[in-house]
């Protein structure tokens, strides 16, 4: 293919004449065309002068202003005379833009010392345990608001979050209920058999499905799949100022937008608890039924013995407070987010991780008072 | 001066070209040429195409029919190798900069230096501190986009344009946004690109002050002629413009409410 113009490649030829190095440029000189470089110019010389002409120069760019700024500044560094003839002026201007340029230190905060960076860490988690505490505070005065028919809460909206993270929901949730339930009864199966107590996988599976899995497996799916799009939306509403544009308008964000999510959740968690908590119970009857020979209506009645309202109401306690956890998470995320479009990517990340990092300290904390209290 | 733009009679030519939004066709037979070094305004209304025009000189778009060239070589049929060729000789500023916002200035303006040279990582670091000199933000390397102000930014996707020494730079709207200080600033910058490398410049705007700036030569498209109805001389086509909508749009004023007001105050 014949090339976009014909160029002479760039050329600068050497001579010594009288203790001084002559440097002739020719050719077009285009950064992209690796033009030669001061410091092979200077590889085998010494010169107490230096002369730069450009007089058969043809087309130039920043790479001419490159090399004759390195020239200068090496020439000042060593106290060489250095002579320029020929060169466009707007070459100079540009070389001399290079040349006093602000040599601005580097500030790597990386490198900042350990006590900084720690006291830093501590500080953002409590500001940010302070973040949290206002959220639900203004969500409690929201309530209040609500309560008294004075919120500006659209039902609308509600429901659609509620079939978001309800209804559209199930599908994952029952599968991934159900292949725990198949977990648990597998490894339980395996360990029981051996004292041939096989039909306490029914126990096994029920107690700690109702009363652990259930809810939890529930509350992590909606933090990976309702709480990142719920953060996400609010950190993308507030680049787009959507958010500014409701606070303007008089109506509270917390109103308006995060209180339906978190209702929703609220809401909609228990209900997904008690599905999981069905097809996780399924998952161990299919196992049992099929390798421990074990008939399902045994199986059943054991499972019914086994569990009471007690471990069923602990169950969906947990489910609910899940719920609100990691609404406020979400929201709270996403009205932090910055405005940008990594903004709403962040917060998406973030309330995942916060709020499977407090479901997990929220289900510690239960368990201590479920345990204190007998249920 | 740049070295590809010296033996080219025309910069960009634009032949015929018919440019589509969509299924609709919103420019239809657009003509026109641009010299190199020359200072070029592609201005009409809000919603005329103007945009979309731009979209489709620098192959985001294809067009329906007709044809691009740059420095006489086919850009709208080129092969790969050739449209690479020719996507390097200019380069976009975007209507805020559209700077990528993980990286820092630098690293947005070193990205092409570092796809497209063979300079080490210390000279790349020069070049970039000139281009952000040479848009007035030296010193401000370390920064990322978001802490920027408007007018930075888009100063910052300058420099970023310019990290190729480009034949040609294209503006999408400069102005927009800017308070008039910012954007007399931002004039006289593409006028000193201009004067110092010989760049074409490419301007797709409709401020006024903008154009009887420093535009060399304008051409207005009109959405109801869906296509170009002037070019030439801003100045020119503002006093002896045959065309109503053109003297109109360049002084600003509508022959209707003029009518009016004479009426009114005779």
């Amino acid at each position: 293919m014949t090339p976009l113009i014909t160029t002479s490649p760039a050329c600068a030829t050497t001579s010594l004449e009288d203790e001084a190095l002559v440097v002739r440029l020719t050719g077009d000189w285009q950064i992209t065309e690796s033009p030669p470089k001061w410091s092979q110019i200077l590889a085998a010389h010494r010169p107490r002068r230096v002369v730069l002409q450009a007089e058969a120069l043809g087309g130039w760019d920043s790479s001419l202003a490159l090399f004759l700024s390195a020239a200068r500044l090496w020439s000042a560094a060593q106290e060489v005379e250095l002579v320029e003839q020929g060169f466009p002026p707007e070459v100079g201007r540009l070389a001399a833009l290079l040349v006093t340029k602000p040599q601005v230190a580097a500030q790597n905060p990386r490198l900042a010392d350990f006590v900084a960076v720690v006291g830093e860490a501590t500080h953002k988690v409590w500001q940010e345990t302070k973040d949290l505490a206002q959220l639900l505070g203004e969500c409690f005065y929201s309530s209040g608001r609500f309560m008294r028919g004075q919120a500006q809460f659209r039902w609308r909206d509600c429901f659609t979050e509620m079939q978001q993270c309800g209804a559209l929901a199930l599908p994952i949730v029952g599968l991934i209920s159900f292949l725990v339930g198949v977990i648990m009864a597998y490894q339980g199966a395996v360990q029981l058999r051996q004292f041939g107590a096989d039909i306490y996988v029914a126990d096994l599976v029920g107690l700690s499905v109702v009363r652990e899995m259930g809810p939890m497996m529930a509350a992590i799916v909606l933090a990976g799949r309702t709480g990142a799009a719920f953060a996400a939306t609010l950190g993308n509403m507030q680049a787009n100022e959507e958010i500014d544009a409701l606070e303007t308008l008089g109506v509270s964000p917390i109103d308006f937008l995060v209180m339906p999510r978190i209702m929703a959740l609220f809401l909609m968690m228990p209900l997904l608890a008690l599905y999981a908590n069905f097809l996780g119970i399924m998952g161990g009857l299919v196992v049992t039924a099929s390798i421990l020979d074990i008939p399902s209506s045994l199986y059943w009645i054991e499972t019914k013995s086994i569990i009471d309202l007690s471990d069923l109401s602990t169950g969906l306690i947990k489910a609910a407070t899940f719920g609100l956890i990691i609404g406020l998470c979400a929201c709270l995320r996403g009205l932090q987010a910055e405005r940008s479009a990594v903004g709403a990517g962040r917060a998406a990340t973030a309330a995942v991780v916060t709020s499977t990092l407090l479901i997990i300290v929220s289900d510690s904390i239960f368990a201590v008072i479920f345990n204190i209290l007998g249920w | 001066m740049n070295v590809i733009g010296r033996n080219s009679k025309f910069a960009i030519e634009v032949a015929g070209l018919e440019c589509r939004y969509g299924e609709r066709v919103v420019l239809a037979d657009v003509s026109f040429a641009v010299k190199p070094s020359e200072i070029f305004f592609i201005i009409g209304g809000n919603g005329c195409g103007k945009s979309t025009l731009l979209r489709h000189l620098i192959g985001l778009k294809q067009p329906g029919q007709g044809r691009v060239k740059y420095f006489g070589r086919d850009f709208t049929h080129a092969d790969r190798a050739g449209r690479q060729e020719l996507l390097r000789t200019f380069g976009v500023l975007y209507q805020n900069g559209a700077l990528w916002s993980s990286m820092t200035l630098a690293e947005n303006v070193a990205l092409p230096l570092e796809l497209y040279t063979k300079l080490d990582r210390r000279e790349r670091a020069r070049i970039v501190s000139l281009k952000l000199a040479q848009v007035g933000l030296a010193g401000l390397e370390d920064y990322y986009p978001v802490e920027l102000s408007g007018g930075m930014k888009r100063r910052a996707g300058l420099a970023r344009a310019l990290a190729l020494d480009p034949a040609i730079v294209f503006f999408d709207e400069p102005s927009a946004g800017l308070d008039p200080i910012t954007s007399l600033k931002l004039d006289e910058l593409i006028r000193q690109i201009r004067d110092t490398l010989g760049t074409t410049i490419v301007i797709v705007s409709h401020e006024l002050p903008s154009i009887f700036d420093i535009a060399d030569r304008v051409v207005m498209i009109d959405s109801g002629a869906r296509g170009v109805i002037a070019e030439g001389e801003p100045n020119q086509l503002r006093e002896t413009s045959p065309d109503q909508r053109v003297r109109e749009f360049l002084n600003r004023r509508v022959a209707v409410v003029q009518q009016q007001q004479e009426s009114l105050h005779p």
